[in-house]
Protein backbone atom coordinates (compact mmCIF):
# COMPACT_ATOMS: atom_id res chain seq x y z
CA UNK A 1 0.00 0.00 0.00
CA UNK A 2 1.17 3.29 -0.60
CA UNK A 3 2.55 5.47 2.20
CA UNK A 4 1.25 8.90 2.86
CA UNK A 5 3.49 11.72 4.97
CA UNK A 6 1.66 14.67 6.35
CA UNK A 7 4.18 16.39 7.79
CA UNK A 8 2.93 19.72 9.70
CA UNK A 9 5.83 22.21 9.22
CA UNK A 10 7.85 23.04 6.43
CA UNK A 11 10.91 21.72 7.72
CA UNK A 12 9.94 18.55 8.36
CA UNK A 13 8.40 18.38 4.55
CA UNK A 14 11.70 19.71 3.18
CA UNK A 15 13.21 16.44 5.39
CA UNK A 16 10.66 13.68 4.38
CA UNK A 17 11.54 15.38 0.81
CA UNK A 18 15.05 14.92 0.42
CA UNK A 19 14.77 11.17 1.72
CA UNK A 20 12.31 10.43 -0.33
CA UNK A 21 13.09 8.16 -3.93
CA UNK A 22 13.45 10.10 -6.99
CA UNK A 23 10.68 8.89 -8.75
CA UNK A 24 7.62 7.18 -7.61
CA UNK A 25 6.98 9.80 -5.24
CA UNK A 26 3.91 12.48 -5.41
CA UNK A 27 3.74 15.43 -3.76
CA UNK A 28 -0.13 17.04 -3.64
CA UNK A 29 -1.43 19.96 -1.72
CA UNK A 30 -5.21 20.66 -2.96
CA UNK A 31 -5.27 18.11 -5.49
CA UNK A 32 -7.34 19.56 -7.89
CA UNK A 33 -4.83 18.28 -10.90
CA UNK A 34 -3.26 15.56 -9.28
CA UNK A 35 -6.31 13.15 -8.06
CA UNK A 36 -7.20 14.20 -12.35
CA UNK A 37 -4.07 12.96 -13.65
CA UNK A 38 -3.94 10.02 -10.73
CA UNK A 39 -7.35 8.62 -12.40
CA UNK A 40 -5.75 8.12 -15.87
CA UNK A 41 -2.67 6.72 -14.15
CA UNK A 42 -2.19 2.99 -12.27
CA UNK A 43 -2.21 3.89 -8.35
CA UNK A 44 0.59 1.44 -7.82
CA UNK A 45 3.32 3.82 -9.76
CA UNK A 46 3.11 6.13 -6.53
CA UNK A 47 4.66 4.29 -3.78
CA UNK A 48 4.75 7.10 -1.16
CA UNK A 49 2.55 10.73 -1.17
CA UNK A 50 4.04 13.63 0.19
CA UNK A 51 1.20 15.80 1.11
CA UNK A 52 1.70 19.65 2.35
CA UNK A 53 -1.97 20.37 2.93
CA UNK A 54 -1.31 20.36 6.66
CA UNK A 55 0.88 22.90 6.68
CA UNK A 56 -0.50 26.11 8.31
CA UNK A 57 3.05 27.85 7.12
CA UNK A 58 1.63 27.51 3.69
CA UNK A 59 -1.81 29.03 3.86
CA UNK A 60 -0.55 32.16 5.34
CA UNK A 61 -1.09 35.46 3.66
CA UNK A 62 0.72 38.62 5.34
CA UNK A 63 0.97 42.01 4.09
CA UNK A 64 4.69 43.74 4.44
CA UNK A 65 5.92 47.03 3.22
CA UNK A 66 6.81 45.76 -0.20
CA UNK A 67 4.01 43.81 -0.97
CA UNK A 68 2.41 40.60 -0.51
CA UNK A 69 3.66 37.01 0.64
CA UNK A 70 1.19 34.48 0.18
CA UNK A 71 1.85 30.79 1.29
CA UNK A 72 2.04 28.65 -1.73
CA UNK A 73 -1.20 26.35 -0.04
CA UNK A 74 -3.37 29.28 0.07
CA UNK A 75 -6.43 28.57 -1.87
CA UNK A 76 -7.59 30.43 -4.84
CA UNK A 77 -11.16 31.12 -2.67
CA UNK A 78 -9.14 33.08 0.05
CA UNK A 79 -7.33 35.03 -2.51
CA UNK A 80 -10.59 36.12 -4.19
CA UNK A 81 -11.83 37.38 -0.98
CA UNK A 82 -8.58 38.71 0.39
CA UNK A 83 -9.51 42.51 0.97
CA UNK A 84 -5.97 43.75 0.38
CA UNK A 85 -5.47 41.14 -2.50
CA UNK A 86 -8.70 42.77 -4.17
CA UNK A 87 -7.43 46.82 -3.09
CA UNK A 88 -3.39 46.05 -3.93
CA UNK A 89 -3.88 43.54 -6.85
CA UNK A 90 -7.31 43.11 -8.36
CA UNK A 91 -6.02 41.48 -11.17
CA UNK A 92 -4.84 38.37 -8.71
CA UNK A 93 -8.29 38.40 -7.37
CA UNK A 94 -9.77 38.48 -10.70
CA UNK A 95 -7.53 35.63 -11.91
CA UNK A 96 -8.30 33.68 -8.64
CA UNK A 97 -12.04 33.99 -9.63
CA UNK A 98 -11.91 32.48 -13.16
CA UNK A 99 -9.98 29.84 -12.16
CA UNK A 100 -12.31 26.89 -12.04
CA UNK A 101 -15.66 26.87 -10.10
CA UNK A 102 -16.54 27.39 -6.41
CA UNK A 103 -15.76 23.61 -5.32
CA UNK A 104 -12.43 24.02 -7.32
CA UNK A 105 -11.60 26.90 -5.75
CA UNK A 106 -12.04 25.55 -2.14
CA UNK A 107 -8.97 23.53 -2.77
CA UNK A 108 -7.03 24.50 -5.67
CA UNK A 109 -3.85 26.70 -4.82
CA UNK A 110 -2.05 29.09 -5.97
CA UNK A 111 1.00 26.84 -5.51
CA UNK A 112 -0.29 24.18 -7.08
CA UNK A 113 -1.23 26.29 -9.75
CA UNK A 114 1.80 27.67 -10.86
CA UNK A 115 4.29 23.76 -9.70
CA UNK A 116 1.70 21.84 -11.93
CA UNK A 117 2.92 24.46 -15.23
CA UNK A 118 0.21 24.14 -17.51
CA UNK A 119 0.37 26.76 -20.37
CA UNK A 120 -2.71 27.41 -19.94
CA UNK A 121 -2.67 28.49 -15.63
CA UNK A 122 -4.92 31.33 -15.21
CA UNK A 123 -3.30 32.81 -12.15
CA UNK A 124 0.34 32.31 -14.31
CA UNK A 125 -0.29 35.90 -16.27
CA UNK A 126 -1.22 38.04 -13.39
CA UNK A 127 2.31 37.19 -11.78
CA UNK A 128 4.10 37.93 -14.51
CA UNK A 129 2.42 41.18 -15.39
CA UNK A 130 2.62 42.27 -11.93
CA UNK A 131 6.78 41.20 -11.65
CA UNK A 132 6.17 38.40 -8.82
CA UNK A 133 9.19 36.72 -6.92
CA UNK A 134 9.04 33.30 -5.53
CA UNK A 135 10.18 32.18 -2.74
CA UNK A 136 11.90 28.39 -3.20
CA UNK A 137 12.49 26.11 0.07
CA UNK A 138 15.25 23.54 0.08
CA UNK A 139 17.36 21.37 1.69
CA UNK A 140 20.19 24.33 2.22
CA UNK A 141 17.98 27.27 2.99
CA UNK A 142 15.21 29.60 1.13
CA UNK A 143 16.48 31.01 -2.91
CA UNK A 144 14.10 33.80 -4.29
CA UNK A 145 13.71 33.38 -8.33
CA UNK A 146 12.15 36.18 -10.36
CA UNK A 147 8.74 34.31 -11.71
CA UNK A 148 9.66 35.02 -15.34
CA UNK A 149 12.56 32.40 -14.52
CA UNK A 150 10.33 29.50 -13.05
CA UNK A 151 8.87 28.12 -16.42
CA UNK A 152 11.27 26.43 -18.77
CA UNK A 153 9.46 24.79 -20.60
CA UNK A 154 6.31 22.91 -21.58
CA UNK A 155 5.40 21.63 -17.88
CA UNK A 156 9.25 21.80 -16.88
CA UNK A 157 10.04 24.09 -13.90
CA UNK A 158 13.24 25.63 -12.04
CA UNK A 159 12.68 23.85 -9.18
CA UNK A 160 14.58 21.35 -8.24
CA UNK A 161 14.43 17.63 -7.07
CA UNK A 162 14.19 18.48 -3.47
CA UNK A 163 12.83 21.88 -3.61
CA UNK A 164 9.14 22.96 -2.51
CA UNK A 165 7.67 26.36 -3.72
CA UNK A 166 6.99 28.24 -0.05
CA UNK A 167 5.17 31.61 -1.03
CA UNK A 168 4.53 33.75 -3.96
CA UNK A 169 5.54 37.28 -3.23
CA UNK A 170 4.15 40.12 -5.27
CA UNK A 171 5.35 43.64 -4.81
CA UNK A 172 3.20 46.98 -4.37
CA UNK A 173 2.76 48.93 -7.86
CA UNK A 174 3.74 52.29 -8.37
CA UNK A 175 1.88 55.69 -8.44
CA UNK A 176 0.32 56.07 -12.34
CA UNK A 177 -0.14 51.73 -13.02
CA UNK A 178 -3.00 50.89 -14.95
CA UNK A 179 -3.96 46.91 -15.37
CA UNK A 180 -5.93 44.82 -16.98
CA UNK A 181 -7.03 41.16 -16.82
CA UNK A 182 -8.93 39.33 -19.29
CA UNK A 183 -9.39 35.31 -19.79
CA UNK A 184 -10.78 34.54 -23.15
CA UNK A 185 -12.36 30.81 -23.21
CA UNK A 186 -15.52 29.28 -23.99
CA UNK A 187 -17.47 29.09 -20.63
CA UNK A 188 -16.38 31.93 -17.77
CA UNK A 189 -15.84 29.87 -15.27
CA UNK A 190 -14.79 26.30 -16.25
CA UNK A 191 -13.20 26.59 -19.62
CA UNK A 192 -9.61 26.27 -20.04
CA UNK A 193 -8.11 29.78 -21.25
CA UNK A 194 -7.59 29.77 -25.14
CA UNK A 195 -6.22 32.83 -24.50
CA UNK A 196 -5.52 35.06 -21.13
CA UNK A 197 -3.77 38.13 -21.12
CA UNK A 198 -2.77 39.95 -17.82
CA UNK A 199 -1.04 43.49 -18.39
CA UNK A 200 0.35 46.41 -16.01
CA UNK A 201 1.46 49.17 -17.31
CA UNK A 202 3.33 52.40 -15.56
CA UNK A 203 2.14 55.85 -16.81
CA UNK A 204 4.26 59.34 -16.50
CA UNK A 205 1.63 62.07 -15.36
CA UNK A 206 0.65 61.97 -18.99
CA UNK A 207 0.43 59.26 -21.83
CA UNK A 208 3.90 58.43 -21.90
CA UNK A 209 4.74 54.89 -20.91
CA UNK A 210 7.31 54.43 -18.11
CA UNK A 211 7.06 50.46 -18.15
CA UNK A 212 5.29 47.70 -19.27
CA UNK A 213 4.41 43.82 -18.84
CA UNK A 214 2.14 41.53 -20.23
CA UNK A 215 1.37 38.17 -19.11
CA UNK A 216 0.25 36.06 -21.42
CA UNK A 217 -1.15 32.03 -21.18
CA UNK A 218 -2.02 29.89 -23.45
CA UNK A 219 0.33 30.96 -26.45
CA UNK A 220 3.16 29.07 -26.17
CA UNK A 221 4.69 26.15 -24.22
CA UNK A 222 4.90 28.07 -21.12
CA UNK A 223 3.36 30.82 -19.23
CA UNK A 224 5.23 33.79 -20.98
CA UNK A 225 5.57 37.77 -21.07
CA UNK A 226 5.90 39.60 -24.32
CA UNK A 227 9.51 41.14 -23.93
CA UNK A 228 9.30 42.93 -27.61
CA UNK A 229 6.30 44.72 -26.97
CA UNK A 230 7.67 45.54 -23.62
CA UNK A 231 10.13 47.32 -25.07
CA UNK A 232 8.39 49.00 -27.81
CA UNK A 233 6.23 50.63 -25.57
CA UNK A 234 8.75 51.88 -22.62
CA UNK A 235 9.46 55.64 -23.14
CA UNK A 236 6.90 55.67 -25.90
CA UNK A 237 3.76 57.81 -25.80
CA UNK A 238 0.43 56.04 -26.13
CA UNK A 239 -0.43 58.49 -28.89
CA UNK A 240 2.57 57.18 -31.16
CA UNK A 241 2.15 53.31 -30.35
CA UNK A 242 0.73 51.79 -33.35
CA UNK A 243 -1.66 48.98 -34.03
CA UNK A 244 0.62 46.94 -36.83
CA UNK A 245 3.92 46.88 -34.76
CA UNK A 246 2.12 45.68 -31.75
CA UNK A 247 1.00 42.61 -33.78
CA UNK A 248 4.54 42.43 -35.29
CA UNK A 249 6.17 41.98 -31.79
CA UNK A 250 3.57 39.95 -30.29
CA UNK A 251 4.21 37.23 -33.41
CA UNK A 252 7.83 37.94 -32.40
CA UNK A 253 7.18 37.00 -29.05
CA UNK A 254 5.04 34.31 -29.09
CA UNK A 255 4.54 30.71 -30.54
CA UNK A 256 0.96 29.96 -30.24
CA UNK A 257 0.42 26.24 -30.70
CA UNK A 258 -2.29 24.56 -32.40
CA UNK A 259 -4.46 21.89 -30.39
CA UNK A 260 -7.79 20.92 -29.59
CA UNK A 261 -9.02 24.21 -28.08
CA UNK A 262 -8.05 26.47 -30.76
CA UNK A 263 -5.88 27.33 -33.42
CA UNK A 264 -2.28 29.04 -33.78
CA UNK A 265 -3.56 31.91 -36.26
CA UNK A 266 -6.68 32.27 -33.99
CA UNK A 267 -4.28 32.69 -30.92
CA UNK A 268 -2.29 35.49 -32.46
CA UNK A 269 -5.20 36.93 -33.51
CA UNK A 270 -6.59 37.30 -30.54
CA UNK A 271 -3.46 37.80 -28.33
CA UNK A 272 -2.85 40.45 -30.49
CA UNK A 273 -5.96 42.41 -30.16
CA UNK A 274 -5.85 41.66 -26.04
CA UNK A 275 -2.73 43.63 -26.21
CA UNK A 276 -3.60 46.34 -27.80
CA UNK A 277 -7.33 46.50 -26.17
CA UNK A 278 -4.98 46.43 -22.73
CA UNK A 279 -3.21 49.10 -23.32
CA UNK A 280 -6.03 51.33 -23.86
CA UNK A 281 -8.24 50.30 -21.66
CA UNK A 282 -5.68 49.28 -18.79
CA UNK A 283 -7.21 51.68 -15.46
CA UNK B 1 -3.79 3.67 6.40
CA UNK B 2 -6.58 4.66 9.39
CA UNK B 3 -8.54 8.19 9.05
CA UNK B 4 -9.99 9.61 11.54
CA UNK B 5 -12.85 11.94 10.46
CA UNK B 6 -16.44 13.30 11.55
CA UNK B 7 -19.05 12.53 9.29
CA UNK B 8 -22.73 13.76 9.54
CA UNK B 9 -21.78 14.54 13.32
CA UNK B 10 -20.05 10.99 13.91
CA UNK B 11 -16.54 9.83 14.56
CA UNK B 12 -15.84 7.30 11.98
CA UNK B 13 -12.89 5.49 11.78
CA UNK B 14 -11.60 3.92 8.19
CA UNK B 15 -9.14 2.19 6.97
CA UNK B 16 -8.42 2.31 3.61
CA UNK B 17 -5.70 3.09 1.11
CA UNK B 18 -4.76 6.74 1.46
CA UNK B 19 -4.92 7.82 -2.08
CA UNK B 20 -8.60 6.62 -2.28
CA UNK B 21 -11.27 9.10 -3.35
CA UNK B 22 -13.48 9.93 -0.81
CA UNK B 23 -16.02 9.87 -2.67
CA UNK B 24 -15.14 5.50 -2.90
CA UNK B 25 -14.70 5.84 0.94
CA UNK B 26 -17.98 7.42 1.82
CA UNK B 27 -19.92 4.92 -1.16
CA UNK B 28 -18.11 1.43 -0.67
CA UNK B 29 -16.82 1.66 3.03
CA UNK B 30 -19.42 3.38 4.74
CA UNK B 31 -22.68 2.93 2.72
CA UNK B 32 -23.44 6.42 2.37
CA UNK B 33 -24.40 6.47 -1.50
CA UNK B 34 -25.97 10.01 -1.81
CA UNK B 35 -22.84 11.52 -3.35
CA UNK B 36 -23.04 10.32 -7.09
CA UNK B 37 -20.22 9.18 -9.29
CA UNK B 38 -20.57 11.70 -12.45
CA UNK B 39 -17.72 12.86 -14.39
CA UNK B 40 -14.88 11.92 -11.92
CA UNK B 41 -12.85 14.31 -12.78
CA UNK B 42 -13.89 17.57 -10.97
CA UNK B 43 -15.95 19.07 -13.49
CA UNK B 44 -20.01 18.10 -12.91
CA UNK B 45 -20.57 17.97 -8.63
CA UNK B 46 -22.64 15.42 -8.26
CA UNK B 47 -20.20 13.84 -6.10
CA UNK B 48 -19.83 17.18 -4.16
CA UNK B 49 -20.25 16.90 0.08
CA UNK B 50 -19.24 19.71 2.54
CA UNK B 51 -15.55 19.34 4.06
CA UNK B 52 -15.70 21.89 7.11
CA UNK B 53 -18.05 23.79 5.99
CA UNK B 54 -16.84 24.31 2.43
CA UNK B 55 -18.68 22.39 -1.22
CA UNK B 56 -16.07 20.21 -2.79
CA UNK B 57 -15.88 17.38 -5.30
CA UNK B 58 -15.45 14.11 -3.31
CA UNK B 59 -13.66 12.79 -6.45
CA UNK B 60 -10.76 14.54 -6.22
CA UNK B 61 -10.15 14.48 -2.71
CA UNK B 62 -8.08 11.36 -1.30
CA UNK B 63 -8.77 9.57 2.62
CA UNK B 64 -5.15 10.98 3.15
CA UNK B 65 -6.44 14.48 3.44
CA UNK B 66 -9.17 13.60 5.39
CA UNK B 67 -7.89 13.01 9.07
CA UNK B 68 -9.81 15.34 11.34
CA UNK B 69 -11.73 16.60 9.16
CA UNK B 70 -15.43 17.11 9.36
CA UNK B 71 -17.67 15.90 5.99
CA UNK B 72 -21.65 16.60 5.66
CA UNK B 73 -23.00 14.22 2.79
CA UNK B 74 -26.58 14.72 1.93
CA UNK B 75 -27.49 12.03 4.01
CA UNK B 76 -27.19 14.66 7.17
CA UNK B 77 -28.76 17.06 6.16
CA UNK B 78 -31.46 17.24 8.24
CA UNK B 79 -34.85 16.91 7.52
CA UNK B 80 -36.51 19.97 8.25
CA UNK B 81 -33.69 22.07 6.11
CA UNK B 82 -35.85 24.38 4.50
CA UNK B 83 -34.22 23.54 0.77
CA UNK B 84 -35.30 19.68 1.18
CA UNK B 85 -38.69 21.64 1.16
CA UNK B 86 -38.35 23.99 -1.32
CA UNK B 87 -36.52 21.64 -4.29
CA UNK B 88 -40.09 19.63 -3.66
CA UNK B 89 -41.89 22.94 -3.70
CA UNK B 90 -40.46 24.18 -6.91
CA UNK B 91 -39.74 20.57 -8.66
CA UNK B 92 -36.21 21.51 -8.60
CA UNK B 93 -35.25 17.62 -9.07
CA UNK B 94 -36.07 15.47 -12.38
CA UNK B 95 -33.38 12.28 -12.52
CA UNK B 96 -32.01 13.67 -9.25
CA UNK B 97 -28.65 12.85 -10.03
CA UNK B 98 -27.47 16.25 -9.58
CA UNK B 99 -29.26 17.17 -6.73
CA UNK B 100 -27.50 16.04 -3.69
CA UNK B 101 -24.38 18.12 -4.91
CA UNK B 102 -26.95 20.82 -5.53
CA UNK B 103 -28.61 20.78 -2.21
CA UNK B 104 -25.17 20.58 -0.13
CA UNK B 105 -23.51 23.54 -2.76
CA UNK B 106 -26.66 25.72 -1.77
CA UNK B 107 -26.43 24.52 2.05
CA UNK B 108 -22.63 26.23 2.03
CA UNK B 109 -24.31 28.96 0.12
CA UNK B 110 -27.12 30.10 2.58
CA UNK B 111 -24.61 29.52 5.42
CA UNK B 112 -22.01 32.40 3.66
CA UNK B 113 -25.15 34.29 2.65
CA UNK B 114 -28.46 33.90 3.52
CA UNK B 115 -30.07 35.78 1.25
CA UNK B 116 -27.82 35.72 -1.62
CA UNK B 117 -28.27 37.36 -5.20
CA UNK B 118 -29.13 35.75 -7.89
CA UNK B 119 -25.57 36.26 -9.09
CA UNK B 120 -24.35 34.62 -5.74
CA UNK B 121 -26.68 31.69 -6.22
CA UNK B 122 -25.29 31.29 -9.60
CA UNK B 123 -21.83 31.41 -8.34
CA UNK B 124 -22.47 28.93 -5.15
CA UNK B 125 -23.51 26.41 -7.76
CA UNK B 126 -21.11 27.34 -10.39
CA UNK B 127 -19.62 23.64 -9.91
CA UNK B 128 -22.45 21.70 -10.04
CA UNK B 129 -24.04 20.43 -13.41
CA UNK B 130 -27.78 19.42 -13.81
CA UNK B 131 -28.47 18.03 -17.52
CA UNK B 132 -32.56 18.00 -16.70
CA UNK B 133 -33.94 21.06 -15.16
CA UNK B 134 -32.10 24.09 -17.20
CA UNK B 135 -31.29 25.37 -13.41
CA UNK B 136 -34.14 28.49 -13.50
CA UNK B 137 -36.02 25.74 -10.71
CA UNK B 138 -32.98 25.22 -9.19
CA UNK B 139 -32.26 28.67 -8.63
CA UNK B 140 -35.62 29.52 -7.55
CA UNK B 141 -35.48 26.82 -5.02
CA UNK B 142 -32.88 28.51 -3.40
CA UNK B 143 -34.25 31.63 -3.29
CA UNK B 144 -37.72 30.24 -2.02
CA UNK B 145 -35.24 28.43 0.77
CA UNK B 146 -33.43 31.66 1.54
CA UNK B 147 -36.74 33.70 1.46
CA UNK B 148 -39.19 31.48 3.01
CA UNK B 149 -41.55 32.59 0.52
CA UNK B 150 -43.71 29.65 -0.85
CA UNK B 151 -42.95 28.78 -4.96
CA UNK B 152 -45.93 31.13 -6.76
C1 LIG C 1 -12.73 20.77 -12.96
C2 LIG C 1 -11.43 21.52 -12.96
C3 LIG C 1 -11.39 22.80 -13.48
C4 LIG C 1 -10.19 23.53 -13.50
N1 LIG C 1 -10.20 24.78 -14.03
C5 LIG C 1 -9.04 25.48 -14.09
C6 LIG C 1 -9.02 26.80 -14.66
O1 LIG C 1 -10.03 27.33 -15.10
N2 LIG C 1 -7.80 27.44 -14.72
C7 LIG C 1 -6.66 26.89 -14.25
O2 LIG C 1 -5.61 27.53 -14.32
N3 LIG C 1 -6.65 25.65 -13.68
C8 LIG C 1 -7.81 24.95 -13.60
N4 LIG C 1 -7.81 23.68 -13.06
C9 LIG C 1 -6.54 23.10 -12.59
C10 LIG C 1 -6.26 23.19 -11.08
O3 LIG C 1 -7.44 23.33 -10.34
C11 LIG C 1 -5.31 24.33 -10.73
O4 LIG C 1 -4.12 24.22 -11.48
C12 LIG C 1 -4.99 24.37 -9.23
O5 LIG C 1 -4.56 25.66 -8.87
C13 LIG C 1 -3.95 23.36 -8.79
O6 LIG C 1 -3.71 23.51 -7.39
P1 LIG C 1 -3.77 22.26 -6.39
O7 LIG C 1 -3.40 22.76 -5.05
O8 LIG C 1 -5.05 21.55 -6.51
O9 LIG C 1 -2.59 21.39 -7.03
P2 LIG C 1 -2.22 19.85 -6.87
O10 LIG C 1 -3.06 19.05 -7.77
O11 LIG C 1 -2.16 19.46 -5.44
O12 LIG C 1 -0.73 19.91 -7.43
C14 LIG C 1 -0.44 20.31 -8.75
C15 LIG C 1 1.05 20.11 -9.03
O13 LIG C 1 1.84 21.03 -8.30
C16 LIG C 1 2.74 20.36 -7.43
N5 LIG C 1 2.80 21.16 -6.20
C17 LIG C 1 1.71 21.68 -5.53
N6 LIG C 1 2.13 22.46 -4.52
C18 LIG C 1 3.49 22.46 -4.54
C19 LIG C 1 4.50 23.10 -3.75
N7 LIG C 1 4.18 23.93 -2.73
N8 LIG C 1 5.80 22.91 -4.07
C20 LIG C 1 6.13 22.09 -5.12
N9 LIG C 1 5.22 21.47 -5.90
C21 LIG C 1 3.92 21.64 -5.62
C22 LIG C 1 2.19 18.96 -7.27
O14 LIG C 1 3.21 18.05 -7.04
C23 LIG C 1 1.56 18.74 -8.64
O15 LIG C 1 2.52 18.35 -9.57
C24 LIG C 1 -9.00 22.94 -12.99
C25 LIG C 1 -9.06 21.65 -12.45
C26 LIG C 1 -10.24 20.94 -12.44
C27 LIG C 1 -10.28 19.56 -11.86
S1 LIG D 1 -17.95 13.13 -10.14
FE1 LIG D 1 -16.88 14.53 -8.94
S2 LIG D 1 -17.18 16.37 -9.96
FE2 LIG D 1 -18.09 14.95 -11.33
S1 LIG E 1 -32.20 16.70 -12.19
FE1 LIG E 1 -31.22 15.40 -13.63
S2 LIG E 1 -29.23 16.23 -13.66
FE2 LIG E 1 -30.27 17.64 -12.48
Amino acid sequence: MAEWLRPRHMNEALRLLAELPADHHQIISGGTDVMVAQQLRAPRDIAVWLDLSAIPELKMVEVTAEGIRIGAGVTLSVLRRHPEVQKHWPMLAASAAVTGAAPIQNRATLGGNLCNASPAADNAPVLLAYGARLEIAGPNGTRFLPYDQFHLGYRQTALAAHELLQAIHVPYLPGGSRAYYRKVGTRAAQAIAKVGIAAWIHFDAGQGIIAARFGLASVAATPCLLPRVSHYLEGNNLKHVCEFTIREKVSSDIKPVDDIRSTAEYRLEVASRLVWEAIHDAH
Amino acid sequence: MSVKMQINGQEVQVQAPPASRLLDVLRGELGLKGAKEGCGEGECGACAVLVNGQVVNSCLIPLGQMDGAKIVTIEGVPGDSPLLQSFHDCAAAQCGICTPGMILAATALLAEHPQPTMDEIRWGLSGNLCRCTGYGRIYEAVTQASTGDAHG
